[in-house]
């Protein structure tokens, strides 16, 4: 009997090549234990070298496999081929990003994004090593973990229909890990992040479609995280007129 | 060689999936909402100019196309305010030291506050 298989429709792009991107149909073998990153290895090893792409861990830590899945931003680490078996199933690169080959997008406006945000801790003045660590309850762990787990992967920036129509907006995870560093009870930096995320190009910006949140691999819920952020917005506003003398 | 692509987005891209359409749908009910409030305060300044003007005024609105316009905002209204009561978990997290309190209380308190308000009003209107 004939091993099953299925077909793959895959966004090509080479600019040397083309100007417009294409689509090229594969056959791919069909099993049930694979994903569409292990059909996309098989494309690679096996058939069509010149096939580009960006992957690591196969695991769902690293974030590199991002690619739209049937016009769903997915982890195609994560992405079975049994939930799409028998019809085809069409693989681009993530939406809203520009394509530099194939399935590869530019990630530059998100790493400059996540950078402006400062996603780290920022102590007003540090304490030198000798003074021990900087302790943290569980409770005030718990305030924060759920942030904590993006692993910047950037299905939600392909998910977000306001990146796809605005690209000076921050985006669900920069914003997202501002407010991961925000609630961290050793952070004192909330001052020098909110120029960034309390302006309109940022919080303001999201009208909570809330589609981030639902591809979210992580379940890091970004659109609650700029929610929660526009009400740490609005009273930092309201404590800006009634008490404009206040230190920041 | 680099030529970095940039794919356009449709204008229909809310057709494309149910949750966008479902966003559009919510976002598109504050038309219905706004035009009900404008059309309140018609009312009420009909009301302010006496009785006669007040009852040719709901005379005209015992139309059809008006009780047409009431149940769409009406649905609109109910579509808008349960759409937003489900989302306030996302907004509002409340955490009893290490465990987050469940969604489904934070979002129930709103269809309990809406009921108790209800009740009042009912009972204001009702009573007479």
């Amino acid at each position: 009997m004939a091993e099953p298989s299925m077909t793959l429709e895959i966004f090509r792009y080479r600019p040397e090549v083309e100007q417009e991107p294409t689509f090229q149909s594969y056959t791919v073998p069909y099993r049930e234990d694979w994903v569409v990153l292990d059909a996309l290895n098989y494309l690679k090893d096996q058939v069509d070298g010149t096939l580009s792409y960006r992957w690591s861990c196969r695991m769902g830590v690293c974030g590199s496999c991002g690619m739209m899945v049937n016009g769903t931003p997915k982890l195609t680490c994560a992405a079975f081929l049994k939930d799409y078996y028998p019809a085809p199933v069409r693989v681009e690169p993530l939406a809203n990003f520009p394509v530099e080959r194939d399935l590869v997008i530019n990630m530059d406006d998100f790493m400059h994004k996540l950078r402006e945000v400062k996603p780290w801790i920022i102590r007003e003045q540090e304490k030198p090593v000798s003074a021990g660590e900087y302790l943290q309850t569980p409770t005030e762990l718990a305030s924060y973990k759920q942030f904590s787990m993006c692993i910047n992967c950037m299905l939600c920036y392909a998910a977000c229909p306001v990146y796809g129509m605005t690209q000076d907006f921050l985006g669900p995870a920069a914003i997202a890990l501002a407010h991961r560093y925000n609630l961290d009870s050793r952070d004192q930096g909330q001052a020098l992040r909110k120029d960034v995320v309390f302006s309109h190009e940022a919080i303001w910006e999201c009208t909570f479609v809330g589609e981030c949140s639902v591809v979210c691999p992580k379940d890091v819920d970004p659109a609650g995280a700029i929610q929660q952020e526009k009400v740490a917005g609005a009273i930092d506003l309201v404590k800006s007129v009634l008490i404009p003398w206040g230190s920041r | 060689m680099r030529e970095p692509y940039r794919r356009p987005m449709s204008p229909t891209w809310w057709l494309n999936k149910r949750n966008y359409l479902l966003f559009m749908l919510r976002e598109l009910t504050v038309i219905f909402i706004a035009a009900f409030l404008v059309l309140y305060l018609v009312q009420l300044a009909r009301l302010a100019q006496g009785a006669e003007t007040y009852a040719a005024f709901l005379r005209q609105r015992s139309s059809f196309g008006w009780i047409l316009f009431h149940i769409l905002a009406l649905i609109a209204a109910l579509y808008h305010s349960i759409t937003w009561f489900n989302l306030l978990p996302q907004v509002m997290v409340v955490h009893r030291g290490e465990e987050r309190v469940p969604p489904v209380f934070i979002a129930g308190s709103n269809y309990v506050v809406w009921l108790a308000i209800s009740v009042v009003i009912a009972w204001i209107v009702l009573r007479s």
